[in-house]
């Protein structure tokens, strides 16, 4: 009620500006074309999407076999920077794309909020279950079975490295090879202090955070299913095993002086992939896409993918929603539908290795056998299908984004040497328990 | 002194007599419209002003002031806690440690900012060849935009490519990690800062001493007083009340400071730094405000900020009298 209210009067506002705004236009003679959603009868879909979701190809088939609509996307390259811009759209009821991308950290924050989506089950999307894992179906649903996203891709994991900057150091290329070198999470510690031993110019891993991520959703899939909140969406930073483990292990590979220290999506990372400053990076299905960008063409053929210390695990993945404040909801639906079916996931895979979440696309050989020539043509059909094979998912609370980049905060900290393993510890329990307080 | 600009109160009145009525009765109603015209336009004139202050100046202070009297969140107003919001604060470290990088990072960038424009305004002042092309090129750094500046000082300052750090390598140091500890951050941003601002302080003390009188060095040269002892015991005294006010205005601005050390940051996490080693206290406000969207909370810090800004305008003011500066 109070906040329909305030709706009110901030619309109020709105129009009395806006009309002030007009009144000045008509004054000074020019006759302003009424902007919004149609034009020339064409209906423009917007649709917001964070790092790369290898929808450029469907995008044009859309446009192609529907005439009558003209998509418009947008992208934000860094998850941390699209979340706030996200939530504020929607708290202010405007600004949001037609479609807009939610990660599994950011919907389970908007989960809370149904009224600011459309219920897709309205729109027909009930028969397509079956195109999907359930537990990505059940995911993206409301606790009174509505139905908001539509998944996308799931983050089943990998490891890339650089063949060439392994040849030098003395280390095996051949991506089996290399995969056995690193059976256990120890193994890949050890191998990286054989990297370092050998001078190559170059740090044997890109940052802590990643393989930190890496480790704690390993050991929450296998375990206790949660990271830093119980599915009661209590704090449990502090005990659980899997956190703690991830932390443990991540920081002794930093403080073997293994990692070259970077902030993940900063510049000087991004940058990293050209100048030679890692070898290793462990990597989500929908990363190598990324990674490609970034590296770009003179690195082609040089980046190569094994399997990820520590068994299968997932990290990231997607769904589409369609925010209610859209003025085309009904033909948001369709376009949702259209990206996420079984033949879209497929096609974004191709173009940009995110891993498909609906069963059809996984078993579909143009995906199991799928090589991508730009990582020396590895097999990540395979590689990532088993990975996800083992996977179970894991619970994320409302509040796990803040929480997760406290913790990470933290852990870069002591990774830079600025702080010890216990004092970074305690100050990212410290920090989760203020930000979830 | 100054010319009175202001129409004339009393007309010159025609003799009523030797007119008609009807003209009478105009130039009474005339002269009405002119009385109520000397009276009210002047407000009329500044109102814009005035106006729009009080719909983005005045009405935001006042709403800041009630949002932070409650627990406000994305979702909407929440009940009202009182000044919960503000006892928090008070006892809360990363607050505190804000605090302390405003300061800081002032009193590392303003103290030779100022010293610094006070030598070239000095210099400038003397007879130079191509005077102008000087004085302008010293306000250059100003017409910038901020975010060019941070972006080319945020790479300079890179940890494994950046120039400074190449130019101390060349010495034999180690690579800084400009983003890593308290005062190599602080200088960092100190140095953006006064790149674009010493110019403009120069400026300014230029101006001032410009009008100074030029007999007053002769006498001092006459009397055998040396560039330097003039420059201390005549320019910095006459021109003390702009130092004042220039003191005044970096003040502010340094406690306000945010755009250089956010796109220092570059994660644009409003953190400062993995253990918030420059994070001041505007970033610290908007990180609550809009990154966590606990906006009570990110409301009572602005007003903490304003009564900063209140506090050290006060001290300012006083210390201008205590210096007779106002003269």
């Amino acid at each position: 009620m109070r906040t329909y209210l305030r709706r009110g009067r901030k619309r109020a506002v709105g129009v009395l500006l806006v009309a002030g705004v007009l009144a000045a236009a008509a004054c000074s003679g020019g006759g302003g074309s009424g902007g919004g959603g149609e034009a020339g009868g064409k209906i423009t879909l917007t649709i917001d999407t964070f790092g790369t979701f290898g929808y450029e190809e469907l995008y044009k088939q859309y446009e192609a076999s529907h005439p009558n609509i003209d998509i418009r996307p947008r992208n934000i390259v860094r998850l941390e920077d699209y979340l706030p811009r996200l939530e504020q759209y929607l708290a202010t009821g405007s600004g949001a794309g037609d479609v807009v991308a939610l990660e599994e950290g950011i919907i389970n924050r908007l989960l809370a909020q149904p009224d600011a989506f459309v219920n897709l089950l309205d729109h027909g999307a009930g028969e397509l279950e079956g195109n999907f894992l359930s537990w990505k179906w059940q995911a993206g649903m409301t606790p009174d079975g509505k139905l908001i996203g539509l998944g996308t891709d799931i983050g089943a994991m990998g490891m890339v490295y650089r063949k060439d900057l392994f040849e030098k150091a003395g280390l095996p290329t051949d991506r089996e090879k290399v995969g056995q070198l690193w059976t256990t999470w120890d193994d890949f510690i050890e191998t990286g202090k054989k990297f370092e031993a050998a001078n190559v110019d170059a740090k044997f891993v890109d940052s802590a955070t990643n393989v930190y991520n890496t480790i704690l959703w390993q050991e929450a899939g296998k375990a206790s299913n949660y990271t830093y909140f119980d599915t009661n969406n209590n704090l449990v930073i502090d005990t659980n095993p899997a956190v703690k483990t991830a932390w443990d292990t991540s920081v002794e590979m930093a403080q073997a002086g293994l990692s070259a220290e970077l902030r993940t999506f900063d510049d000087p990372w991004i940058s990293g992939f050209r100048r030679d400053s890692f070898a290793t990076v462990a990597a989500p299905a929908w990363m190598l896409g990324q990674i490609q960008e970034f590296a770009g063409e003179e690195k082609a053929g040089l980046w190569d993918v094994t399997t990820v210390p520590g068994g299968g695990g997932v990290w990231g993945g997607s769904w589409l929603a369609v925010p209610a404040q859209s003025e085309h909801p009904a033909e948001a639906a369709e376009l949702a539908k259209f990206l996420t079916n079984p033949q879209g996931q497929i096609a974004a895979f191709k173009a940009r290795t995110n891993y498909p979440s609906s069963p059809q696309a996984i078993e579909d050989p143009a995906v199991q056998n799928f090589k991508n020539e730009y990582f020396s043509n590895a097999p990540v059909g395979e590689i990532f299908g088993e990975s996800a094979k083992g996977l179970r998912p894991v619970y994320l609370a409302p509040d796990n984004q803040p929480v997760r980049e406290r913790v990470e905060e933290a852990l870069r900290a002591v990774e830079a040497g600025d702080l010890s393993s216990d004092a970074g510890w305690q100050r990212a329990v410290r920090d989760a328990q203020s930000e979830a307080g | 002194m100054g010319v009175d600009l202001r129409p004339t109160r009393q007309r010159p009145r025609p003799a009523a007599t030797t007119r008609p009525a009807g003209a009478t009765e105009r130039a009474r109603w005339r002269s009405r419209i002119d009385r109520l015209d000397v009276k009210a336009s002047p407000y009329l004139y500044i109102a814009p002003f005035y106006l729009v202050f009080a719909v983005f100046g005045l009405f935001p202070l006042g709403y800041t002031l009630w949002v932070s009297l409650h627990d406000w969140e994305l979702i909407g107003k929440g009940p009202f806690i009182g000044l919960a919001n503000y006892a928090q604060l008070l006892g809360d470290p990363y607050f505190w440690n804000s605090i302390l990088n405003t300061i800081g990072i002032f009193v590392v960038a303003t103290v030779p900012q100022l010293v610094l424009a006070l030598m070239l305004a000095n210099a400038l002042n003397r007879w130079l060849r191509l005077p102008t092309f000087f004085r302008m090129g010293v306000l250059l750094p100003m017409v910038t935009s901020v975010a060019a500046v941070a972006i080319v000082f945020g790479q300079l300052y890179a940890r494994d490519f950046g120039m400074i750090n190449w130019l101390l390598g060349l010495v034999g140091a180690e690579n800084v990690d400009w983003r890593g500890s308290k005062w190599a951050s602080w200088i960092a941003i100190s140095t953006m800062v006064d790149w674009r601002w010493t110019g403009y302080n120069t400026l300014i003390y230029l101006a001032a001493m410009q009008a100074i009188p030029r007999d007053l060095y002769e006498a001092a040269a006459i009397d055998g007083a040396s560039r330097r002892r003039q420059l201390w015991q005549i320019t910095v005294p006459m021109i003390r009340p702009t130092i004042i006010f220039t003191v005044i205005i970096s003040t502010i601005g340094g406690l306000q400071l945010f755009t250089e050390p956010v796109l220092f940051e570059r994660s644009g996490h409003m953190a400062g730094g993995t253990l918030r080693q420059f994070q001041t206290v505007t970033m610290f406000m908007f990180e609550n405000a809009f990154r966590d969207h606990d906006y009570g909370y990110g409301a009572a810090i602005a007003w903490m900020i304003f009564c900063l800004i209140l506090i050290a305008s006060l001290v300012n003011f006083l210390i201008i009298r205590r210096l007779g500066g106002t003269k």
